[in-house]
């Protein structure tokens, strides 16, 4: 009978925590602007980064159901793991979205093809609390494609227990004190950065000559660093597995949750910045929809709980400015302008050079 | 004269049609992106940049050599002792060696990671004991462990259903006519046993040459091998389908090569299975 008992126990457990998921309340959230229920009943395909909505868990408001509840529209929420995962999906077009959220470059390529839906931002009743400095960005300079989600720039994460403080420079991941401690990108956008940074180059640089010298100084870190790295750096470095590597910086918040002993600095060199903005493609089925949805991301209180979730800094005053932000004047996510790092943004780089630089890569990253 | 009747080839229908859609199909598309470009017109530039990966190609071979050699001298005898045991321990041991297959293979390479690592737990061990920690992650030894870690049921299960059928009456035959242990292991029990060494080699060693998450874990994934380059290729894009075809196709051609000069030291005995 022992069976029978661990049996009714097990499943007893299990229903609790079904139940207990199911536990959901929703927020009595205060709205900027009314919201019609038209459009009740019908669809809106939402297509997002992994991780890059607020979902309900610790207690925090889940947006999608917030939207359906406030709206009746009913959401699909997909996710992509990079932008250039999301533009194939796009490009095959055996699927349709109503909103997508891309990187910079990658709105600019979508742009230039054709393949985005014009804004109204006229029409956005919250669009006012988007600060002037992320509108008219070199992807959309007016401001008739995209509205910025959020903004993140590029730093070096590192353990002062293990290595002290380390030199404010990208040249910190080719330093020999470092060796098999030391970590860098797996990816090449990102890895080619660091080098990049070091040579002092345009990130967006069309002169080969260039790519090969960060290709010839990347492969004489090779032997320095301990691996390659995207989201396992956040075990390393939490377990001290590693003593420095580059990252985002909301990602850093995230690993100090975990280890409080991790610091974070930007390279005096410079380094790159981001914005994540939210688009309209071509291939919209409810653009009323997308539009009410937009302007709902942009609610001072859906956009606090956006930003608290994901850890990215945020284009939004309503956010920045709040006094019960979590992460309100965080040095990191918003330094102020004297600590500010010069900045560069990746852009849409033509095929040839792309394909260049993927194999300088490729032999950097072969035997 | 072996005519089959409807009804069996009825009951081979479903698995044929899997095979044409699943095996044959992707072989097919695969060769044609081998050689063509990215406009579908053909180009042997594809296979002309194969040289760029050479040396990958070879570490993947010595590496695959080495873990299925090391799969082998621990699988032997596993399964020779197995098959002296009591029936129903043979069986509980059976289960034990089957039982990491019940997990997924990415998971129990990843909880490698937290064994081998600086911070991991030997090292932990090591250093609480006052000893110096060893480098073990993000070394050669550290791949050719997780393939071998990975692989190994696929060693003992083939050598040991073909070891446990060997007719015992043979055996005593051989110690009748004057052979020592010694002897009998090595002129009845491995000569019958080949057809299963043989299948377990082809099934270690082909998962092995072309695996790609072990190395990038376990290797610090600095250095690809040939199965990491085909991985990377095929998520940069589209634009490198081609390229990534190539490698794959000259890697199955290659795989091929290795298992036919292996099969020549095999007698070809029934219940050995080659691919």
């Amino acid at each position: 009978m022992l069976k029978k008992s661990v049996l009714l126990l097990l499943s007893a457990i299990i229903l609790c925590c079904t139940l207990s998921a199911c536990g959901y309340e929703y927020m009595d959230i205060e709205l900027n602007r009314t919201y019609t229920k038209n459009l009740a009943g019908s669809e809106l395909n939402v297509y997002n980064w992994g991780e890059y909505i607020s979902d309900g868990s610790d207690d925090m408001m889940d947006v999608n159901r917030e939207f359906e509840r406030i709206t009746g529209i009913h959401v699909n929420y997909t996710t992509f793991e990079s932008n250039e995962s999301m533009y194939s999906q796009l490009k095959s077009g055996g699927v349709s979205y109503d909103i997508i959220i891309p990187s910079d470059y990658m709105i600019e390529r979508l742009k230039n093809e054709n393949m985005l839906k014009k804004i109204d931002v006229s029409r956005l009743q919250n669009y006012g609390f988007i600060y002037d400095e992320y509108k008219s960005l070199f992807y959309d300079e007016n401001n008739e494609y995209s509205v910025p989600y959020n903004v993140g720039m590029v730093g070096i994460i590192y353990n002062p227990e293990l290595i002290g403080e380390p030199e404010h420079s990208w040249k910190t991941l080719w330093d020999e004190k470092y060796r098999d401690m030391s970590l860098n990108f797996s990816n090449p956008r990102d890895g080619f950065m660091t080098a990049q940074m070091i040579l002092g180059q345009d990130l967006n640089t069309t002169n080969k000559a260039d790519w090969d010298a960060a290709a010839e100084l990347l492969k004489k870190g090779k032997g320095v660093l301990q691996s390659y790295v995207m989201d396992e750096i956040y075990g390393k470095m939490e377990t001290g597995e590693a003593a420095i590597g580059p990252y985002y910086a909301g990602d850093y918040l995230t690993m100090l949750d975990n280890n409080e002993d991790l610091k974070f600095f930007y390279p005096e060199e410079g380094t790159n910045i981001f914005v994540d903005a939210i688009c309209i493609p071509s291939s919209v089925k409810n653009y009323d929809a997308a539009m009410l949805y937009i302007d709902f991301l942009l609610e001072p209180e859906v956009a606090l709980h956006n930003a608290e979730y994901i850890g990215y800094a945020s284009p939004n005053r309503a956010v920045v400015e709040n006094p019960d932000y979590y992460y309100y004047q965080d040095e990191i996510l918003y330094p102020a302008p004297e600590d500010m790092p010069p900045t560069q943004y990746y852009h849409d780089i033509d095929p040839e050079i792309r394909s260049y630089y993927e194999n300088l890569w490729i032999d950097l990253k072969l035997y | 004269m072996n005519k089959k009747s409807f009804g069996s080839r009825l009951v081979a229908a479903p698995y044929l049609v899997w095979a044409a859609i699943f095996v044959i199909v992707p072989l097919l598309m695969m060769a044609y992106f081998a050689f063509t470009d990215n406009s579908g017109a053909f180009t042997l530039s594809n296979m002309a940049q194969i040289g760029k990966y050479k040396k990958a190609f070879g570490v993947s071979i010595l590496y695959a050599l080495a873990a299925t050699i090391v799969t082998l001298l621990i699988s032997y005898p596993m399964a020779y002792f197995m098959t002296k045991m009591k029936v129903s321990s043979q069986r509980m041991v059976m289960i034990i060696v089957m039982l990491p297959m019940w997990m997924n293979f990415l998971i129990r390479t990843y909880s490698w990671i937290s064994i081998l690592a600086n911070t991991g737990i030997i090292n932990t061990f090591l250093k609480s004991i006052g000893l110096r920690p060893l480098h073990l992650i993000n070394t050669p030894g550290a791949v050719i462990l997780g393939m071998v870690y990975d692989f190994v049921p696929y060693m003992i299960l083939p050598i040991y259903s073909v070891m446990s059928k060997i007719d015992k009456s043979l055996l005593e035959a051989a110690e009748d006519l004057g052979s020592n242990a010694f002897s009998r292991l090595r002129r009845v029990i491995i000569p019958l046993s080949m057809p299963g060494v043989i299948s377990g080699i082809t099934m270690v060693f082909v998962p092995s040459v072309s695996t790609f998450y072990i190395s990038q874990k376990l290797g610090g994934n600095k250095n690809w091998l040939i199965g990491d380059a085909i991985e990377y290729l095929f998520g940069a894009g589209p634009e490198y389908y081609n390229i990534a075809s190539a490698i794959s196709l000259i890697l199955m051609v290659m795989i091929l090569l290795c298992l036919a000069v292996m099969s020549r030291f095999s007698s070809d005995e029934e219940g050995g299975v080659i691919i």
